[in-house]
């Protein structure tokens, strides 16, 4: 048990996915600018996170190593992404409407989110177990949404600041996330 | 098309010069440019599937059906980027093991698939090729302009092949903080800065 609370509070803020492993770095940027957009794109990468890794970790462990097809990895691991993705999506629209207006366009836009994917192939190069995996998932996944939520909340005060022209927009967000990175930073060496 | 075929090009250069311009595809731009070594072996490899997939895409744009493009494109470009993969651990092992899990990340990089979707899936095939030339040459560029400032600065070398070569000699104290995450997200920030002031007219 106190593996897995060791691994959690790794995953989530000494490798923090968004600030210390730089997956997942375009919606980070993209969808930060107001908090309702980055809490909506938290819990759809929450949610997808979770699945994705159970299923990679499923596909690799008793299709692609007991065939000896290692080298499809990448190839079959974006396809179970996306097609994941796309059935989430579905099913959502179908069953539980209210989530899925939620999620609303975030739910797409995920398939090319590198941490995912990112996530999924960590998940196979340490050779976690299938519970690790599935506790290393949602922590990375929890670590992303606190990053975008905290850099959320940053952005929408730097709007009532006076930025210098050339500074504006996506780089001042760029310095910012340079200082929330070095909060995350001093995390380092506590486990 | 008003352009002419070397404005094509060209554009990827500058104009549209990825990580700035298009702040599209950040992670590997952020993450290997620790040394100019990573930045110019993962350059070349983005460049190989760029100008692979966008290619291949031109060229079966009239075979896909719109509705399942998305995916044909991902199954395009997934098969590059294993090539890629499996060149690089033939030949160029260390510097795999270096970019580590960047290699397949190039499947997710929205700088490939953009291009397939915005320009590939519409232009004829030479346009297409040039296009992923010069986006993927600007991109490489890039990544090495933004490399050698880090680990210049980090570490206090320039690594163009395999072994450093020291500039500031032994007396330098290297700025480590160049060289961690957060120096990555702010050297990218002032480098996208400094562009905007040398781009205003």
């Amino acid at each position: 048990m106190g593996d897995y609370i060791v691994l959690a509070i790794s995953c989530i803020l000494i490798n923090n996915i968004l600030l210390a492993q730089y997956l997942g770095n375009c919606p980070f940027l993209g969808t930060s600018k107001k908090m309702e957009t980055a809490i909506g794109m938290a819990m759809a990468v929450v949610f997808v996170l979770v699945m994705a890794g159970i299923i990679t970790w499923i596909t690799n462990k008793f299709f692609l190593e007991k065939l000896g097809l290692e080298y499809l990895r990448t190839v079959a691991f974006i396809l179970v992404i996306a097609s994941l993705v796309q059935f989430v999506e579905m099913f959502l629209k179908k069953s539980i409407p209210a989530l899925y207006s939620g999620l609303g366009i975030f739910l797409p836009l995920i398939t090319t989110n590198c941490a995912v994917m990112g996530v999924c192939l960590i998940n196979v190069n340490e050779e976690y177990t299938f519970l690790q995996a599935v506790v290393a998932s949602f922590s990375y996944a929890v670590g992303f949404g606190l990053a975008l939520i905290l850099f959320a909340g940053v952005r929408e005060r730097i709007l009532l600041a006076r930025v210098p022209r050339p500074l504006q927009d996506t780089s001042i967000a760029l310095v910012t996330a340079g200082i929330l990175s070095l909060t995350f930073f001093a995390f380092k060496g506590m486990v | 098309m008003a352009k002419s075929l070397a404005q094509e090009f060209v554009k990827g250069l500058w104009d549209e010069v990825p990580p700035f311009r298009l702040v599209l595809g950040l992670c590997p731009v952020l993450a290997v440019t620790k040394s100019v070594e990573n930045g110019i072996g993962m350059g070349l490899a983005t460049t190989f599937v760029l100008v692979c997939s966008n290619v291949l895409v031109s060229s079966l744009r009239k075979v896909i059906p719109s509705k399942v493009r998305i995916a044909c494109f991902i199954v395009i470009i997934a098969t590059f980027v294993t090539v890629v993969e499996l060149v690089m651990q033939a030949f160029a092992y260390p510097l795999f093991l270096k970019l580590g899990i960047f290699i397949p990340l190039i499947v997710v990089n929205c700088i490939v698939l953009g291009r397939s979707e915005a320009f590939a899936s519409k232009n004829g095939v030479f346009r297409s090729l040039l296009d992923g030339l010069g986006i993927g040459i600007g991109f490489t560029l890039s990544l090495i302009a933004l490399a050698a400032v880090r680990e210049l600065f980090g570490s206090g070398t320039l690594t163009i092949w395999v072994t450093p070569i020291q500039i500031f000699g032994p007396s330098f104290k290297p700025f480590t903080f160049m060289i961690e995450a957060p120096g990555a997200f702010v050297c990218l920030g002032l480098m996208l800065c400094v562009m905007n002031f040398l781009g205003k007219k």
